[in-house]
Protein backbone atom coordinates (compact mmCIF):
# COMPACT_ATOMS: atom_id res chain seq x y z
CA UNK A 1 0.00 0.00 0.00
CA UNK A 2 1.26 3.45 -0.93
CA UNK A 3 1.33 5.95 1.92
CA UNK A 4 1.63 9.72 1.74
CA UNK A 5 4.99 10.69 3.17
CA UNK A 6 4.32 14.37 2.87
CA UNK A 7 1.24 16.34 1.99
CA UNK A 8 1.42 19.84 0.70
CA UNK A 9 -1.22 22.28 1.87
CA UNK A 10 -3.05 23.99 -0.97
CA UNK A 11 -5.46 26.90 -0.71
CA UNK A 12 -8.63 25.41 -2.21
CA UNK A 13 -12.36 25.88 -2.10
CA UNK A 14 -14.46 22.87 -1.18
CA UNK A 15 -15.54 22.62 -4.81
CA UNK A 16 -11.93 22.61 -6.00
CA UNK A 17 -11.00 20.05 -3.37
CA UNK A 18 -13.78 17.74 -4.60
CA UNK A 19 -12.63 18.29 -8.20
CA UNK A 20 -9.06 17.32 -7.22
CA UNK A 21 -10.40 14.12 -5.70
CA UNK A 22 -12.21 13.41 -8.97
CA UNK A 23 -9.05 14.13 -10.98
CA UNK A 24 -7.06 11.69 -8.85
CA UNK A 25 -9.79 9.04 -8.97
CA UNK A 26 -9.97 9.53 -12.77
CA UNK A 27 -13.47 8.14 -13.40
CA UNK A 28 -14.27 6.72 -16.85
CA UNK A 29 -17.44 8.75 -17.32
CA UNK A 30 -18.83 11.95 -15.74
CA UNK A 31 -22.25 12.97 -17.09
CA UNK A 32 -23.10 16.34 -15.58
CA UNK A 33 -25.27 19.42 -15.80
CA UNK A 34 -24.30 22.72 -14.14
CA UNK A 35 -26.19 24.15 -11.17
CA UNK A 36 -25.24 26.62 -8.45
CA UNK A 37 -23.46 26.03 -6.09
CA UNK A 38 -22.14 22.75 -7.48
CA UNK A 39 -20.93 24.26 -10.78
CA UNK A 40 -17.35 25.03 -9.67
CA UNK A 41 -16.86 21.32 -8.93
CA UNK A 42 -17.49 20.25 -12.51
CA UNK A 43 -16.01 23.48 -13.91
CA UNK A 44 -12.70 22.78 -12.17
CA UNK A 45 -12.84 19.11 -13.10
CA UNK A 46 -13.61 19.90 -16.76
CA UNK A 47 -10.50 22.11 -16.80
CA UNK A 48 -8.42 19.20 -15.46
CA UNK A 49 -9.78 16.98 -18.25
CA UNK A 50 -9.14 19.69 -20.88
CA UNK A 51 -5.58 20.03 -19.57
CA UNK A 52 -5.07 16.29 -20.02
CA UNK A 53 -4.61 15.62 -16.30
CA UNK A 54 -7.15 12.80 -16.46
CA UNK A 55 -8.87 11.04 -19.32
CA UNK A 56 -12.48 11.02 -18.20
CA UNK A 57 -15.26 11.21 -20.76
CA UNK A 58 -17.41 14.16 -19.68
CA UNK A 59 -20.91 13.98 -21.12
CA UNK A 60 -22.63 17.37 -21.28
CA UNK A 61 -26.28 16.46 -21.01
CA UNK A 62 -29.45 18.53 -21.21
CA UNK A 63 -30.63 18.08 -17.61
CA UNK A 64 -29.82 16.34 -14.34
CA UNK A 65 -32.42 13.69 -15.17
CA UNK A 66 -30.32 12.90 -18.24
CA UNK A 67 -27.09 13.17 -16.22
CA UNK A 68 -28.17 10.41 -13.87
CA UNK A 69 -29.68 8.38 -16.72
CA UNK A 70 -26.36 8.51 -18.57
CA UNK A 71 -24.56 7.69 -15.32
CA UNK A 72 -26.70 4.57 -14.83
CA UNK A 73 -26.10 3.47 -18.43
CA UNK A 74 -22.35 3.96 -18.15
CA UNK A 75 -22.22 2.26 -14.77
CA UNK A 76 -24.15 -0.77 -16.05
CA UNK A 77 -21.74 -0.92 -18.98
CA UNK A 78 -18.97 -1.33 -16.40
CA UNK A 79 -17.57 2.19 -16.13
CA UNK A 80 -16.50 4.05 -13.01
CA UNK A 81 -18.91 6.98 -12.89
CA UNK A 82 -19.15 10.20 -10.91
CA UNK A 83 -21.39 13.24 -11.15
CA UNK A 84 -22.31 16.33 -9.14
CA UNK A 85 -25.41 18.38 -8.45
CA UNK A 86 -27.37 20.59 -6.03
CA UNK A 87 -30.92 21.35 -4.99
CA UNK A 88 -33.29 21.39 -7.99
CA UNK A 89 -30.75 19.36 -9.91
CA UNK A 90 -30.94 16.59 -7.33
CA UNK A 91 -34.73 16.90 -7.34
CA UNK A 92 -34.80 16.38 -11.11
CA UNK A 93 -32.24 13.60 -10.83
CA UNK A 94 -34.00 11.83 -8.02
CA UNK A 95 -36.23 9.58 -10.09
CA UNK A 96 -33.12 8.00 -11.58
CA UNK A 97 -31.16 8.06 -8.30
CA UNK A 98 -33.67 5.53 -6.94
CA UNK A 99 -33.09 3.44 -10.06
CA UNK A 100 -29.30 3.75 -9.77
CA UNK A 101 -29.51 2.49 -6.20
CA UNK A 102 -31.85 -0.36 -7.13
CA UNK A 103 -29.67 -1.36 -10.10
CA UNK A 104 -26.72 -1.25 -7.69
CA UNK A 105 -24.68 1.31 -9.61
CA UNK A 106 -21.76 2.57 -7.50
CA UNK A 107 -21.97 6.18 -8.72
CA UNK A 108 -20.37 8.85 -6.54
CA UNK A 109 -22.43 12.06 -6.46
CA UNK A 110 -20.86 15.27 -5.13
CA UNK A 111 -23.53 17.55 -3.70
CA UNK A 112 -23.18 21.26 -3.02
CA UNK A 113 -26.03 21.49 -0.49
CA UNK A 114 -28.63 24.09 -1.41
CA UNK A 115 -32.19 24.85 -0.39
CA UNK A 116 -34.95 23.45 -2.54
CA UNK A 117 -37.35 25.84 -4.23
CA UNK A 118 -39.73 27.33 -3.40
CA UNK A 119 -39.30 30.08 -2.84
CA UNK A 120 -36.32 29.90 -5.14
CA UNK A 121 -33.03 30.34 -3.28
CA UNK A 122 -29.44 29.39 -4.07
CA UNK A 123 -27.99 29.20 -0.56
CA UNK A 124 -27.28 26.33 1.76
CA UNK A 125 -29.60 24.09 3.62
CA UNK A 126 -29.99 20.33 3.61
CA UNK A 127 -33.46 20.03 2.11
CA UNK A 128 -31.98 18.59 -1.11
CA UNK A 129 -30.06 15.70 0.42
CA UNK A 130 -32.79 15.03 2.99
CA UNK A 131 -35.29 14.71 0.14
CA UNK A 132 -33.04 11.93 -1.21
CA UNK A 133 -32.51 10.15 2.10
CA UNK A 134 -34.75 7.18 1.29
CA UNK A 135 -33.35 6.59 -2.22
CA UNK A 136 -30.97 3.81 -1.16
CA UNK A 137 -27.69 5.75 -1.33
CA UNK A 138 -24.99 6.13 1.27
CA UNK A 139 -24.99 9.78 2.42
CA UNK A 140 -21.84 11.39 3.80
CA UNK A 141 -21.67 14.96 5.16
CA UNK A 142 -18.41 16.96 5.10
CA UNK A 143 -17.73 19.77 7.56
CA UNK A 144 -15.08 21.54 5.48
CA UNK A 145 -13.06 21.36 2.26
CA UNK A 146 -10.61 18.84 3.70
CA UNK A 147 -13.41 16.47 4.65
CA UNK A 148 -15.09 17.01 1.28
CA UNK A 149 -11.85 15.89 -0.42
CA UNK A 150 -11.26 12.94 1.90
CA UNK A 151 -14.85 11.73 1.81
CA UNK A 152 -14.94 11.80 -2.00
CA UNK A 153 -11.97 9.43 -2.08
CA UNK A 154 -13.38 7.14 0.60
CA UNK A 155 -16.79 7.27 -1.14
CA UNK A 156 -15.44 5.81 -4.38
CA UNK A 157 -13.97 2.77 -2.66
CA UNK A 158 -17.05 2.41 -0.44
CA UNK A 159 -19.48 2.52 -3.38
CA UNK A 160 -17.53 -0.02 -5.42
CA UNK A 161 -16.99 -2.58 -2.67
CA UNK A 162 -18.86 -5.69 -3.80
CA UNK A 163 -20.60 -5.94 -0.44
CA UNK A 164 -22.08 -2.47 -1.02
CA UNK A 165 -22.52 -1.44 -4.71
CA UNK A 166 -24.83 1.53 -4.21
CA UNK A 167 -24.43 5.23 -5.06
CA UNK A 168 -22.70 7.42 -2.48
CA UNK A 169 -23.58 11.10 -2.05
CA UNK A 170 -20.93 13.39 -0.58
CA UNK A 171 -22.45 16.60 0.77
CA UNK A 172 -20.61 19.86 1.32
CA UNK A 173 -22.47 23.03 2.28
CA UNK A 174 -23.19 25.27 -0.70
CA UNK A 175 -21.14 28.50 -0.76
CA UNK A 176 -20.07 28.11 2.90
CA UNK A 177 -17.76 25.30 1.79
CA UNK A 178 -18.05 25.03 -2.01
CA UNK A 179 -16.93 28.65 -2.52
CA UNK A 180 -14.74 29.30 0.54
CA UNK A 181 -11.01 28.74 0.24
CA UNK A 182 -9.11 27.08 3.07
CA UNK A 183 -5.92 25.03 3.39
CA UNK A 184 -6.43 21.47 2.13
CA UNK A 185 -3.86 18.67 2.31
CA UNK A 186 -3.97 16.79 -0.99
CA UNK A 187 -2.63 13.25 -1.12
CA UNK A 188 -0.15 12.40 -3.87
CA UNK A 189 -1.95 11.19 -7.02
CA UNK A 190 -0.46 7.71 -6.90
CA UNK A 191 -1.54 7.23 -3.27
CA UNK A 192 -5.15 8.02 -4.20
CA UNK A 193 -4.99 5.80 -7.29
CA UNK A 194 -3.66 2.95 -5.17
CA UNK A 195 -6.36 3.49 -2.52
CA UNK A 196 -9.31 3.49 -4.92
CA UNK A 197 -7.84 0.79 -7.18
CA UNK A 198 -9.62 -0.43 -10.30
CA UNK A 199 -13.40 -0.81 -10.36
CA UNK A 200 -14.38 -4.41 -10.92
CA UNK A 201 -18.02 -4.45 -12.06
CA UNK A 202 -20.04 -7.56 -11.25
CA UNK A 203 -22.17 -7.65 -14.40
CA UNK A 204 -20.72 -5.27 -17.01
CA UNK A 205 -23.01 -5.03 -20.03
CA UNK A 206 -19.96 -4.66 -22.29
CA UNK A 207 -18.92 -8.19 -21.34
CA UNK A 208 -20.79 -9.64 -24.33
CA UNK A 209 -19.56 -13.14 -23.61
CA UNK A 210 -21.65 -13.05 -20.42
CA UNK A 211 -24.89 -11.32 -21.45
CA UNK A 212 -27.27 -10.09 -18.77
CA UNK A 213 -30.69 -8.49 -18.62
CA UNK A 214 -30.56 -5.38 -16.40
CA UNK A 215 -33.33 -3.25 -15.03
CA UNK A 216 -36.15 -5.70 -15.84
CA UNK A 217 -39.80 -5.18 -14.99
CA UNK A 218 -40.28 -6.78 -11.58
CA UNK A 219 -43.70 -7.86 -10.39
CA UNK A 220 -44.98 -8.49 -6.84
CA UNK A 221 -43.28 -11.90 -6.83
CA UNK A 222 -39.72 -10.43 -6.70
CA UNK A 223 -39.85 -6.65 -5.98
CA UNK A 224 -39.91 -7.13 -2.19
CA UNK A 225 -36.85 -9.42 -2.27
CA UNK A 226 -34.84 -6.95 -4.37
CA UNK A 227 -35.65 -4.10 -1.96
CA UNK A 228 -34.55 -6.33 0.91
CA UNK A 229 -31.18 -6.77 -0.83
CA UNK A 230 -30.74 -2.98 -0.73
CA UNK A 231 -31.18 -3.10 3.05
CA UNK A 232 -28.26 -5.53 3.21
CA UNK A 233 -26.18 -3.28 0.95
CA UNK A 234 -26.56 -0.32 3.30
CA UNK A 235 -25.91 -2.51 6.33
CA UNK A 236 -22.71 -3.70 4.66
CA UNK A 237 -21.76 -0.07 4.01
CA UNK A 238 -21.41 0.33 7.78
CA UNK A 239 -18.79 -2.42 7.95
CA UNK A 240 -16.96 -1.26 4.84
CA UNK A 241 -16.94 2.37 6.03
CA UNK A 242 -15.22 1.32 9.27
CA UNK A 243 -12.68 -0.78 7.36
CA UNK A 244 -11.95 2.04 4.92
CA UNK A 245 -11.35 4.66 7.56
CA UNK A 246 -8.62 2.44 8.98
CA UNK A 247 -7.04 2.18 5.53
CA UNK A 248 -7.52 5.88 4.91
CA UNK A 249 -5.87 6.74 8.22
CA UNK A 250 -2.86 4.65 7.20
CA UNK A 251 -2.38 6.46 3.90
CA UNK A 252 -3.27 9.98 5.02
CA UNK A 253 -2.79 10.25 8.76
CA UNK A 254 -6.36 11.57 8.97
CA UNK A 255 -8.65 9.33 10.98
CA UNK A 256 -12.41 9.36 10.64
CA UNK A 257 -13.12 7.41 13.81
CA UNK A 258 -16.55 5.78 13.79
CA UNK A 259 -19.63 7.23 12.16
CA UNK A 260 -19.48 10.68 13.73
CA UNK A 261 -16.97 13.09 15.19
CA UNK A 262 -17.31 13.38 18.95
CA UNK A 263 -15.98 16.77 20.05
CA UNK A 264 -15.45 17.23 23.82
CA UNK A 265 -18.23 14.71 24.27
CA UNK A 266 -17.02 12.33 26.98
CA UNK A 267 -17.59 14.60 29.99
CA UNK A 268 -20.29 16.76 28.38
CA UNK A 269 -23.63 17.28 30.14
CA UNK A 270 -25.16 19.08 27.17
CA UNK A 271 -24.74 17.95 23.59
CA UNK A 272 -25.29 19.60 20.24
CA UNK A 273 -25.88 17.30 17.24
CA UNK A 274 -25.35 18.94 13.87
CA UNK A 275 -24.25 18.05 10.33
CA UNK A 276 -21.69 19.74 8.08
CA UNK A 277 -20.18 23.20 8.30
CA UNK A 278 -22.24 24.37 11.29
CA UNK A 279 -20.29 21.81 13.30
CA UNK A 280 -17.31 24.16 12.94
CA UNK A 281 -19.36 27.00 14.45
CA UNK A 282 -20.49 24.60 17.17
CA UNK A 283 -16.88 23.79 18.11
CA UNK A 284 -16.09 27.49 18.54
CA UNK A 285 -19.23 27.90 20.63
CA UNK A 286 -18.39 24.88 22.76
CA UNK A 287 -14.87 26.17 23.43
CA UNK A 288 -16.30 29.53 24.57
CA UNK A 289 -18.91 27.91 26.81
CA UNK A 290 -16.39 25.53 28.34
CA UNK A 291 -14.24 28.51 29.34
CA UNK A 292 -17.29 29.55 31.38
CA UNK A 293 -17.42 26.10 32.94
CA UNK A 294 -20.40 24.79 30.98
CA UNK A 295 -19.81 21.21 29.90
CA UNK A 296 -20.96 21.06 26.29
CA UNK A 297 -19.99 18.58 23.58
CA UNK A 298 -20.73 17.88 19.94
CA UNK A 299 -21.83 14.93 17.82
CA UNK A 300 -21.19 15.59 14.13
CA UNK A 301 -22.34 12.65 12.00
CA UNK A 302 -20.33 12.01 8.84
CA UNK A 303 -22.67 9.20 7.89
CA UNK A 304 -26.40 9.93 7.68
CA UNK A 305 -27.28 6.88 5.56
CA UNK A 306 -26.87 4.19 6.78
CA UNK A 307 -27.91 5.96 9.99
CA UNK A 308 -25.66 4.98 12.93
CA UNK A 309 -28.58 4.79 15.38
CA UNK A 310 -27.10 2.51 18.01
CA UNK A 311 -23.71 4.24 18.06
CA UNK A 312 -25.25 7.70 18.45
CA UNK A 313 -27.68 6.49 21.12
CA UNK A 314 -24.77 5.03 23.09
CA UNK A 315 -22.80 8.25 22.73
CA UNK A 316 -25.75 10.23 24.14
CA UNK A 317 -26.46 7.86 27.05
CA UNK A 318 -26.24 9.56 30.43
CA UNK A 319 -26.26 13.10 29.04
CA UNK A 320 -28.48 15.69 30.70
CA UNK A 321 -29.85 17.17 27.47
CA UNK A 322 -29.30 16.89 23.73
CA UNK A 323 -30.25 19.47 21.08
CA UNK A 324 -30.49 18.25 17.50
CA UNK A 325 -30.00 21.04 14.96
CA UNK A 326 -31.67 20.43 11.62
CA UNK A 327 -30.95 22.42 8.46
CA UNK A 328 -34.06 20.98 6.84
CA UNK A 329 -37.60 20.38 7.95
CA UNK A 330 -39.96 17.56 7.15
CA UNK A 331 -42.94 19.89 6.78
CA UNK A 332 -45.80 18.62 8.88
CA UNK A 333 -43.31 16.89 11.16
CA UNK A 334 -39.95 17.85 12.73
CA UNK A 335 -36.33 17.87 11.54
CA UNK A 336 -35.13 14.70 9.81
CA UNK A 337 -31.97 14.34 11.92
CA UNK A 338 -34.04 14.80 15.09
CA UNK A 339 -36.50 12.13 13.98
CA UNK A 340 -33.65 9.65 13.50
CA UNK A 341 -32.10 10.40 16.87
CA UNK A 342 -35.42 10.40 18.66
CA UNK A 343 -36.11 6.95 17.23
CA UNK A 344 -32.58 5.81 18.13
CA UNK A 345 -32.92 6.91 21.77
CA UNK A 346 -36.33 5.27 21.98
CA UNK A 347 -34.96 2.01 20.62
CA UNK A 348 -31.72 1.73 22.57
CA UNK A 349 -31.85 3.79 25.79
CA UNK A 350 -34.06 2.92 28.78
CA UNK A 351 -33.26 6.31 30.35
CA UNK A 352 -33.18 9.12 27.81
CA UNK A 353 -31.69 12.59 27.95
CA UNK A 354 -34.06 15.52 27.33
CA UNK A 355 -34.14 15.83 23.55
CA UNK A 356 -34.67 19.13 21.73
CA UNK A 357 -35.05 19.98 18.06
CA UNK A 358 -34.05 23.28 16.48
CA UNK A 359 -34.53 24.15 12.82
CA UNK A 360 -31.76 26.50 11.69
CA UNK A 361 -30.17 28.04 8.62
CA UNK A 362 -32.93 27.43 6.07
CA UNK A 363 -32.19 29.07 2.72
CA UNK A 364 -28.70 30.06 3.89
CA UNK A 365 -29.76 31.97 7.04
CA UNK A 366 -26.61 32.68 9.06
CA UNK A 367 -26.13 30.79 12.31
CA UNK A 368 -23.49 32.54 14.44
CA UNK A 369 -22.05 31.15 17.71
CA UNK A 370 -24.40 33.31 19.80
CA UNK A 371 -27.40 31.44 18.41
CA UNK A 372 -25.83 28.07 19.18
CA UNK A 373 -25.01 29.31 22.69
CA UNK A 374 -28.68 30.23 23.14
CA UNK A 375 -29.55 26.58 22.50
CA UNK A 376 -27.31 25.53 25.38
CA UNK A 377 -28.95 28.20 27.59
CA UNK A 378 -32.36 26.76 26.67
CA UNK A 379 -31.15 23.30 27.70
CA UNK A 380 -29.82 24.64 31.00
CA UNK A 381 -33.19 26.32 31.62
CA UNK A 382 -34.96 23.03 30.86
CA UNK A 383 -37.35 24.59 28.36
CA UNK A 384 -40.20 22.45 27.05
CA UNK A 385 -38.76 19.70 24.77
CA UNK A 386 -42.17 19.05 23.18
CA UNK A 387 -41.96 22.32 21.27
CA UNK A 388 -40.17 22.53 17.90
CA UNK A 389 -37.91 25.58 17.98
CA UNK A 390 -36.38 27.79 15.31
CA UNK A 391 -32.96 29.47 15.43
CA UNK A 392 -32.53 32.91 13.93
CA UNK A 393 -36.12 33.15 12.76
CA UNK A 394 -38.01 36.43 13.13
CA UNK A 395 -41.07 35.44 15.13
CA UNK B 1 -39.34 -19.03 -5.67
CA UNK B 2 -35.94 -17.86 -4.53
CA UNK B 3 -35.21 -16.10 -1.23
CA UNK B 4 -33.66 -12.64 -1.44
CA UNK B 5 -30.24 -13.98 -0.48
CA UNK B 6 -30.25 -16.31 -3.49
CA UNK B 7 -31.05 -13.74 -6.17
CA UNK B 8 -28.41 -11.86 -8.19
CA UNK B 9 -28.32 -8.27 -6.92
CA UNK B 10 -30.04 -5.38 -8.62
CA UNK B 11 -32.58 -7.48 -10.49
CA UNK B 12 -29.86 -8.63 -12.90
CA UNK B 13 -30.82 -11.70 -14.92
CA UNK B 14 -27.65 -13.50 -16.06
CA UNK B 15 -27.86 -15.14 -19.47
CA UNK B 16 -29.13 -12.32 -21.64
CA UNK B 17 -32.50 -11.92 -23.29
CA UNK B 18 -35.57 -13.23 -21.47
CA UNK B 19 -38.73 -12.47 -23.50
CA UNK B 20 -39.13 -16.11 -24.54
CA UNK B 21 -39.72 -16.87 -20.84
CA UNK B 22 -42.72 -14.56 -20.57
CA UNK B 23 -46.07 -15.16 -22.27
CA UNK B 24 -47.00 -11.59 -23.06
CA UNK B 25 -49.56 -12.60 -25.71
CA UNK B 26 -52.31 -12.25 -23.13
CA UNK B 27 -51.71 -8.49 -23.06
CA UNK B 28 -52.78 -8.17 -26.72
CA UNK B 29 -56.01 -6.35 -27.25
CA UNK B 30 -57.22 -5.00 -30.57
CA UNK B 31 -55.06 -5.91 -33.52
CA UNK B 32 -52.58 -8.65 -34.33
CA UNK B 33 -49.93 -8.80 -37.08
CA UNK B 34 -50.39 -10.92 -40.20
CA UNK B 35 -47.59 -11.98 -42.54
CA UNK B 36 -47.63 -12.05 -46.37
CA UNK B 37 -44.81 -14.39 -47.37
CA UNK B 38 -44.89 -13.25 -51.01
CA UNK B 39 -43.90 -9.69 -50.10
CA UNK B 40 -41.24 -10.59 -47.53
CA UNK B 41 -37.59 -10.01 -48.46
CA UNK B 42 -36.28 -11.50 -45.19
CA UNK B 43 -34.55 -8.32 -44.10
CA UNK B 44 -35.52 -9.32 -40.52
CA UNK B 45 -36.07 -5.74 -39.41
CA UNK B 46 -39.23 -7.07 -37.72
CA UNK B 47 -37.13 -9.54 -35.73
CA UNK B 48 -34.64 -6.84 -34.72
CA UNK B 49 -37.34 -4.42 -33.59
CA UNK B 50 -39.82 -6.76 -31.92
CA UNK B 51 -39.58 -6.19 -28.15
CA UNK B 52 -40.72 -9.76 -27.46
CA UNK B 53 -39.89 -13.20 -28.81
CA UNK B 54 -42.68 -13.09 -31.38
CA UNK B 55 -40.95 -13.21 -34.76
CA UNK B 56 -40.20 -16.79 -35.70
CA UNK B 57 -37.05 -17.19 -37.80
CA UNK B 58 -35.56 -20.34 -39.26
CA UNK B 59 -32.28 -20.29 -41.18
CA UNK B 60 -32.52 -16.50 -41.60
CA UNK B 61 -36.03 -16.86 -43.07
CA UNK B 62 -39.03 -15.09 -41.54
CA UNK B 63 -41.57 -17.80 -40.69
CA UNK B 64 -44.41 -15.86 -39.03
CA UNK B 65 -45.45 -14.99 -35.48
CA UNK B 66 -45.59 -16.76 -32.15
CA UNK B 67 -48.76 -15.15 -30.79
CA UNK B 68 -48.04 -16.40 -27.25
CA UNK B 69 -45.56 -13.51 -27.04
CA UNK B 70 -47.14 -10.87 -29.30
CA UNK B 71 -48.50 -7.83 -27.43
CA UNK B 72 -49.95 -6.38 -30.63
CA UNK B 73 -47.75 -3.27 -30.48
CA UNK B 74 -47.48 -3.10 -34.29
CA UNK B 75 -43.82 -2.11 -34.42
CA UNK B 76 -43.11 -4.96 -36.88
CA UNK B 77 -45.63 -3.61 -39.38
CA UNK B 78 -44.25 -0.09 -38.95
CA UNK B 79 -40.66 -1.11 -39.70
CA UNK B 80 -41.48 -3.58 -42.51
CA UNK B 81 -40.17 -1.92 -45.71
CA UNK B 82 -42.30 -3.99 -48.12
CA UNK B 83 -45.71 -4.07 -46.42
CA UNK B 84 -45.42 -7.78 -45.79
CA UNK B 85 -46.74 -7.30 -42.25
CA UNK B 86 -50.10 -5.69 -41.60
CA UNK B 87 -52.13 -5.31 -38.42
CA UNK B 88 -55.62 -6.84 -38.54
CA UNK B 89 -58.48 -7.50 -36.13
CA UNK B 90 -57.97 -10.56 -33.92
CA UNK B 91 -60.76 -12.47 -35.72
CA UNK B 92 -59.22 -12.18 -39.20
CA UNK B 93 -56.77 -14.79 -40.43
CA UNK B 94 -55.71 -13.39 -43.81
CA UNK B 95 -54.92 -9.96 -45.17
CA UNK B 96 -57.97 -8.26 -46.67
CA UNK B 97 -57.82 -7.88 -50.47
CA UNK B 98 -57.57 -4.11 -50.17
CA UNK B 99 -54.77 -4.33 -47.61
CA UNK B 100 -52.94 -6.85 -49.77
CA UNK B 101 -53.35 -4.59 -52.76
CA UNK B 102 -52.03 -1.62 -50.81
CA UNK B 103 -49.10 -3.74 -49.73
CA UNK B 104 -48.30 -4.66 -53.28
CA UNK B 105 -48.31 -1.03 -54.25
CA UNK B 106 -45.85 -0.24 -51.48
CA UNK B 107 -43.73 -3.12 -52.71
CA UNK B 108 -43.59 -1.63 -56.20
Amino acid sequence: MRVATEQQLSLLTGAEAAAHAMRQINPDVVPVYPITPQTPIIETFAQFVADGLCDTEIINVESEHSAMSAAVGASCAGARVMTATSSQGLALMLEIVYIAAAMRCPIVIAIGSRALSGPINIHCDHSDSMMARDAGCVQLFAENAQEAYDLMIIAQRLAEDHRVLVPVMVMQDGFTITHSAEPVALLPDEVVKDFVGEYEPLYPLLDVDHPTTQGPFVLPDYYFELKRQQVDALDAARTVWLELQERFAEISGRRYQGFFEAYKLSDAEYVLVVLSSTAGTAKVTIDRLRRKGIKVGLVKPWVFRPFPAQEIAQALAGKRAVAVLDRAISLGSWGPLYLEISAALGRYLPKKPALYNYIYGLGGRDTPPELLASVVTDMQNEVDPTVLRYLGLRE
Amino acid sequence: MKRYQELPIGGVIPGGATPHLVQTGGWRSGKKPLFNEKLCVNCLLCWAHCPEATIMVERLQMRGFNYDHCKGCGICSQVCPTGAIIMVEETKNEPTPSAAKASEEVCV
